[in-house]
């Protein structure tokens, strides 16, 4: 273990950026847009979004100014970092009309290595969750991959829990254990790094930075504590595999059937959801086709076509297909479960429907009509 | 700045139409040839998996390789006029080509039913991917017991394959087959599959396996008259059909609890899928 290191005043964030850049990374960060904070490509710290914070709550998202100088006291906004893993369009392929008919070729993905600066406990259990479905199974997604590998991870743990998160029933947060380069803690004045990887240690060590003092150690610490302790929202995980399978029946999915919109929100907010639907784009002048990869949302009905009709063909289908495989099938499938308890999907709903509500509720009368 | 080609489940490979067969009104078949050589490579497929053949400009469709698997000169695909894709190709001609990606897949466990009984039930267009199972009953014809196949249609004119099934009667399978709706010259049978399965003799239900390929609800229907002639959940096998983008597992549409139907299947026991299939909507 590698005694974590000091990084003040914060300004000396820039000193990390430059460093990344220097090593051709092209560093994503928090940015304010559109009065939600959202990732972005930055260069400087100026762009960071320091001293908003942001509040929460089901079908609510607010940016507000802060008094305390934080530069991270928000949690997670709209975006995840699998904008950049998982495109949300991108070419897989193109065809070419030749005179003795059509030519394939391969697509190439000429995406920058991103560093990923700011990245929450949460954050990093999605992008593994994402590394279990494109990379582990029989086949591979080599966009994601070639993405993936090049990716170097600055984390910052929490030191504020949302009023959406429940990371901590969900065993993912609020502190960074593992999956980062370099975990960045805010204190009142400056940041405490821990060092997760070899090509983060080099990269810190450029830097030249002194051992925390341990009080900022504890300080740090004892933050993050807070953070889990201040959650109030939580998902109770136990035995829910089977509890919702043996549930498929239930009144409750009509009933949140009847107040999902089938907007789409929560599969585009959430950082693990990978579906996705493939069409061909013609360039007109030279016939040329390209084979376009876009995200795509079990809540849209066509998505489940099969000779000419929808297999789910209500809303209340539908939101039982999202929630039982973030939270019972994703487990078959891939071994671990497909919500990180980061409550995007909670926030975004534009009539706050909000998963751990509608999990309790399945708990609390279960009618066991088994599958 | 290091750039990465993608050759991966998503490319396509050229093959070109090397022949076209109607079989019925709306239902081709395809015979397909790699253009390069070099794509050869991986030229080998188990009965009962597909391809994803692509139409550049017009999409893909998932198809099942319908013929030998060991005639490795051309791929083989019986192809039902549905959509669009299937549309366009049916006006495609002889030297066009077109891209092809797979196989994809879990096929029949021809291999675990050696010493068996075997009864396969095939409504309509589901007779395709099992003509390669088929193919390799008559090749290894002394491994099986009795082999059956139903086939069922909508009428006598719109039965698969029919001009084979003398040939595959004669290397020791027996063909019953039965439409919906018989025309004055059918002497055959008419009614649904099932009552063909109701009637056959099945001499050692312990030791028979059922294989299914058509509309689910006929699956369904054939499933409860083989579990009356008590063969168990664990015999019988089924090619179920859901919308595919990826072929790999990676896209999430075809989706059936936790099964995902293209790279699980789509050949599932019965028993694995059979609750999922009872819940409505799924
Ligand atoms: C594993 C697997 C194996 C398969 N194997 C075979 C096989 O061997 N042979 C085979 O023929 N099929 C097979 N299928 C089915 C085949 O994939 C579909 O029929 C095909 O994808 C349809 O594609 P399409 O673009 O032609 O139709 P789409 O355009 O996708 O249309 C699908 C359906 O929509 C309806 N539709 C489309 N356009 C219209 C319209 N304008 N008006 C009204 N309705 C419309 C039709 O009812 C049609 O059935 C298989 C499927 C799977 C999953
Ligand atoms: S399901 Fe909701 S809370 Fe869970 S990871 Fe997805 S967006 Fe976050
Ligand atoms: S649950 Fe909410 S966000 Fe998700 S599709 Fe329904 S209305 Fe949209």
């Amino acid at each position: 273990m590698v005694a974590p290191l000091w990084l003040a005043p914060k300004e000396r964030l820039q000193d990390l950026i430059d460093a990344l850049r220097q090593r051709q990374y092209t560093v994503v960060a928090p940015v304010v847009d559109q009065a939600a904070i959202v990732y972005d490509e930055i260069d400087h710290i100026d762009r960071l979004p320091r001293g908003w914070i942001d509040s929460q709550a089901a079908g609510h998202y607010r940016l507000q100014p802060t008094s305390r100088d934080r530069w991270f006291d928000f949690v997670v906004g709209p975006d995840s970092w699998k904008k950049y893993l998982f495109p949300a369009r991108c070419v897989l392929s193109t065809a070419k009309p030749l005179p003795d008919g059509w030519q394939f070729e391969s697509a190439a993905d000429d995406s920058p290595a991103y560093a990923f600066l700011g990245a929450r406990a949460c954050e990093l259990a999605a992008i593994q969750v994402q590394d279990r479905v494109f990379l582990e199974g029989p086949w591979i997604d080599q966009i994601y991959q070639h993405r993936r590998s090049r990716a170097f991870i600055v984390a910052v743990n929490c030191t504020r829990s949302g009023e959406n998160c429940f990371c901590v029933s969900m065993r993912t947060g609020p502190a960074c254990h593992s999956g980062y380069d370099l975990a960045l803690t805010e204190t009142d004045e400056g940041f405490v790094v821990d060092i997760g990887s070899e090509r983060g240690g080099d990269l810190i060590a450029s830097l030249r930075l002194p051992e925390a003092p341990l009080e900022k150690c504890t300080a740090a610490r004892l933050s993050q504590e807070r953070a889990a302790m201040q959650q109030s929202k939580q998902m109770a995980t136990g035995d829910l595999p089977n509890l919702l399978m043996t549930n498929l029946e239930h009144p409750r999915w009509k009933d949140v059937g009847d107040r999902c919109l089938s907007c789409t929100n929560c599969t585009m907010v959430c950082p693990t959801c990978f579906c996705c639907s493939v069409d061909d784009v013609t360039d007109l002048n030279t016939g040329a086709v390209e084979r376009q990869r876009q995200w795509d949302s079990c809540f849209h009905e066509e998505f489940s076509n099969l000779n000419g009709r929808p297999v789910r063909n209500e809303t209340r289908s539908r939101y039982r297909q999202w929630l039982t495989h973030k939270l019972a099938t994703w487990h078959d499938q891939f071994d671990t479960s497909g919500c990180v308890g980061c409550g995007r999907c909670i926030a975004w709903c534009p009539v706050g429907i909000d998963i751990t509500a509608e999990v309790a509720a399945l708990r609390e009368a279960p009618v066991r009509c088994p599958a | 700045m290091p750039c990465m080609t993608m050759s991966s489940f998503w490319q396509p490979v050229s093959m070109r139409i090397e022949g076209i067969q109607t079989e019925i009104d709306g239902v081709f078949t395809y015979d397909l040839r790699f253009t390069k050589s070099a794509d050869r490579t991986s030229y080998h497929f188990e009965p009962g998996q597909f391809n994803m053949l692509y139409l550049p400009g017009v999409g893909e469709a998932a198809i099942s390789l319908s013929g030998d698997r060991m005639a490795e000169s051309v791929w083989r695909h019986t192809v039902r006029v549905a959509g669009r894709v299937t549309h366009t190709l049916s006006r495609c001609r002889v030297g066009d080509t077109l891209g092809v990606r797979g196989p994809f897949g879990q096929g029949w466990p021809i291999d675990a039913w050696v010493g068996d009984d075997i009864v396969l039930v095939a409504g309509g267009i589901g007779l395709a991917p099992m003509r390669p199972v088929i193919y390799e009953f008559l090749r290894r014809r002394a491994e099986f017991g009795q082999i059956t196949l139903i086939h069922g249609a909508r009428t006598p004119e719109t039965l698969l394959y029919s001009t084979e099934h003398a040939g595959w009667e004669r290397g020791g399978i027996v063909v019953q087959a039965t439409v919906d709706r018989a025309s004055s010259t059918w002497r055959g049978h008419q009614g649904v599959v099932t009552l063909l399965l109701d009637r056959l003799s099945i001499a050692r239900p312990q030791r028979t396996h059922v294989a299914m390929c058509g509309p689910e609800i006929m699956m369904r229907y054939a499933a409860i008259s083989a579990a009356r002639r008590g063969i168990s959940d664990e015999r019988m096998w089924v090619s179920l059909e859901r919308n595919m983008q990826c072929a790999a597992g990676l896209c999430g549409h075809c989706q059936l609890g936790p099964m995902f139907v293209c790279k699980d299947g789509p050949v599932f026991r019965a028993d694995r899928v059979h609750s999922l299939l009872a819940v409505e909507a799924l």
